[in-house]
C-alpha cells in the first residue's frame, strides 16, 4: 500500500537523478570519487547549519524559559545571530599557549570532533539518506562515539591546569559510566527488532503501531527514557554539566582553548545533542517514518511531508525536550551523579534487558 | 589500486606509532600513539569488509581499554614526567625479547597466510550469523567458551572490587 503512494518531495530522486548522471558520464572509480566527495561535502555542511540552527535554537528557548528575549537584534527575531557568531569564532585568534604539551594540546580537539561526525555519518536522515549503513549500524554508532571522551581526557590533561584536569577526569568518569546505561537501552530495543541495522530498524517501524515505543510498549518505553537521561548525561549538558561547572572549574577541560579550537568543542557538544536526538528518534520513534496509521487518505497526506522533515521535526522535539530538562533542574553533585548511573539506572536496565527477552519469546509485543 | 593505496597508508601510520610509542620519554603520548596504532588495525579490519570485528576493535580497545589506560595514567603517574631509560643490560633483554617475539609471529604467518584463502569466505558476515555463533551450541557454535569467558570476567570484577575494598 505504502509503495503506490507517490512521495512528491523526497530528497532521493535527486540523489538517484545524480547518481544516474554521474554513472553515465563517467568511469566507475570517477563515478565514486564525486559521490564520496559530494557525500563528504553534504555531510560537512549538514553538520555546521545543524549546529548553527540549534545553537539559535537553544539560546531562544533558553531565553523563553528564563523569561528573557534572547538574541532579537540581528535580523529579524535575532535570526542571523548564530551565523554572526560563527564568523566571529572563525577569524578568532587561536592563542598558543606555553608550557603545554603540543601535540596532544592540539589534537584533543579534532578526537572530540571526529567522533562525533562519524556518528553523524551514520544517521538515516531520510528516505535513502544514509551515508554510512552497516550491518552492526548501533554498534558503530556506539563504538565510534566513544572516542571522544579521549580528546576530553587529553585535553584536560595537555592543559597543563588544574581546572581542565578536574573537569577532564569527571567528564571521564561520567561519560563511562553513562555510555553502559546508553548501550544497554539500545540493546534492549536490538532485542526487539532482531537487528543492529540502523536502516533496517527504520523499514521495520511503518505504522505508528510498529515504532519500538509503541511495539514493545512497557520495557520499550522504559528504554526510551533511560536511553535519553544517559545520552543527556554523556553529552555533558543540562543538570549532568559538571564537568564544565563554570562556578567550581571555570570551563572545564576547554578552559585553556580559544578561538576555533574552543569551537570544535563547542560544536561538537551541540552536535552530540543533535545525534543523541536522533538516534533515540530512529530507535525508538520510527526514524524518517512519516505518522501511519493505516487509514488510507490520512496516509496519503502525511506522506505529502517528506521523510526528512518528519524525521528532524521528531528529533527537534526531543532536542527540546532535552533543554528543557537542562533548564529545570538544579545541577547534580558528582557522587549523586554516579549513585544514579550505577546504583539506580544500570539495575533497572538489565532487569529492563531480561522483560524485554521474555516479552519477545512469548510474542507478548504488538504485532 | 585504492585498497592498496589505503592499506600502505594504515600500514604506515600503524608502523610509524608503534615505534613513537615505545620510543617516546612520556608515557601519556605512547598511550595516545598506541591509540593510533589501535584505531588504524580497526581500518585494516573495515578493509577486509569485516565490520564486526573493527567495530569491536573500536569499542573494546579505542574506546575502553585506553580510556581506562589514559584515566590510571592520569590518576597514578606523573604523566608528565620524561620516563628513564632502563639500564643496558634489562634493554638488551627486552631487545632479544621483542625480536624472539617478532620471529616466532612472523614465522606462524607466513607459513599460515596461505590457508587463510582457504578457509575464510570473504565479504562481510552478517551480524545474526555472529549472534547465532556465539550463542548456538552445535557444531562451530561457541556458547560453552563464551560462558567460559563471561565468568572470567565476572571473577575478575569481583577480585577487583575485593582489593578495592580492603582498607
Amino acid at each position: 500500500m505504502l509503495l503506490e503512494i507517490s512521495h512528491p518531495a523526497e530528497l532521493y530522486h535527486l540523489t538517484n537523478w545524480l547518481d544516474t548522471i554521474l554513472q553515465e558520464n563517467l568511469p566507475e572509480w570517477g563515478a565514486l570519487l564525486v559521490k564520496f566527495v559530494l557525500i563528504g561535502v553534504a555531510l560537512l555542511s549538514a553538520y555546521a547549519v545543524i549546529a548553527l540552527l540549534l545553537i539559535y535554537g537553544e539560546r531562544k528557548i533558553t531565553a523563553f524559559f528564563q523569561c528573557r528575549y534572547g538574541p532579537n537584534r540581528v535580523g529579524k527575531w535575532g535570526i542571523i545571530q548564530s551565523v554572526a557568531d560563527m564568523i566571529k569564532i572563525l577569524i578568532k585568534e587561536i592563542i598558543y599557549i606555553d608550557n603545554v604539551d603540543k601535540f596532544l594540546f592540539y589534537a584533543a580537539p579534532f578526537f572530540v570532533i571526529v567522533a562525533s561526525m562519524l556518528t553523524f555519518g551514520a544517521i538515516p536522515f531520510g528516505r535513502g539518506l544514509q551515508a554510512v549503513d552497516f550491518d552492526n549500524g548501533i554498534f558503530y554508532v556506539l563504538a565510534v562515539s566513544s572516542i571522544s571522551i579521549i580528546g576530553v581526557l587529553l585535553a584536560g590533561w595537555a592543559s597543563n591546569n588544574k581546572y581542565s584536569m578536574i573537569g577532564a577526569m569527571r567528564s571521564g568518569a561520567q561519560f563511562v559510566s553513562y555510555e553502559l546505561s546508553a548501550a544497554l537501552a539500545l540493546m534492549t530495543v536490538v532485542v526487539l527488532s532482531g537487528t543492529m541495522n540502523l536502516s533496517t530498524i527504520v523499514a521495520q517501524q511503518e505504522y505508528v503501531y510498529n515504532w519500538n515505543i509503541v511495539r514493545g510498549h512497557i520495557p520499550a518505553i522504559i528504554a526510551f527514557v533511560l536511553y535519553l537521561i544517559s545520552g543527556h548525561a554523556e553529552t555533558n549538558r543540562g543538570p549532568f554539566d559538571l564537568p564544565e561547572a563554570e562556578s567550581e572549574l571555570t570551563a572545564g577541560y576547554h578552559t585553556e582553548y580559544s578561538g576555533l579550537q574552543f569551537g570544535f568543542f563547542y560544536l561538537a557538544e551541540y552536535l552530540n545533542m543533535f545525534i543523541i536526538a536522533s538516534i533515540a528518534t530512529t530507535v525508538f520513534l520510527g526514524g524518517w517514518q512519516p505518522i501511519q496509521i493505516g487509514v488510507e487518505g490520512f496516509d496519503q497526506i502525511m506522506n505529502y511531508i517528506p521523510s526528512f522533515v518528519w524525521f528532524f521535526g521528531k528529533a527537534f522535539f526531543l532536542v527540546f525536550l532535552s533543554l528543557w530538562v537542562r533548564w529545570t533542574f538544579p545541577r547534580l553533585r558528582i557522587d549523586q551523579l554516579l549513585n544514579l548511573e550505577w546504583k539506580y539506572m544500570l539495575p533497572i536496565n538489565m532487569v529492563n534487558l531480561v522483560v524485554m527477552v521474555i516479552v519477545v519469546v512469548y510474542g507478548f509485543y504488538i504485532k | 589500486m585504492i585498497e592498496q593505496i589505503i592499506f600502505y597508508a594504515l600500514a604506515a601510520i600503524i608502523a610509524i606509532c608503534s615505534v613513537l610509542a615505545v620510543t617516546t620519554r612520556k608515557i601519556i603520548r605512547s598511550a595516545t600513539y598506541l591509540l593510533f596504532v589501535l584505531l588504524s588495525t580497526a581500518g585494516i579490519y573495515l578493509l577486509l569488509s569485516y565490520h564486526f570485528l573493527a567495530m569491536v576493535q573500536i569499542a573494546v580497545y579505542a574506546g575502553g581499554v585506553m580510556v581506562l589506560f589514559i584515566f590510571s595514567i592520569l590518576l597514578t603517574h606523573q604523566p608528565g614526567v620524561d620516563v628513564q631509560f632502563e639500564k643496558p643490560g634489562r634493554m638488551v633483554l627486552s631487545g632479544l625479547a621483542a625480536l624472539a617475539g617478532l620471529g616466532l609471529c612472523g614465522h606462524i604467518i607466513y607459513h599460515n597466510v596461505e590457508k587463510v584463502y582457504q578457509y575464510v569466505d570473504f565479504g562481510e558476515i552478517e551480524m545474526t550469523k555472529i549472534g547465532f555463533a556465539l550463542m548456538g551450541t552445535d557444531k562451530y557454535q561457541y556458547l560453552l567458551p563464551f560462558e567460559a569467558v563471561s565468568l572470567l570476567l565476572l571473577a575478575c570484577i569481583i577480585g577487583a572490587i575485593m582489593i578495592a575494598r580492603k582498607r
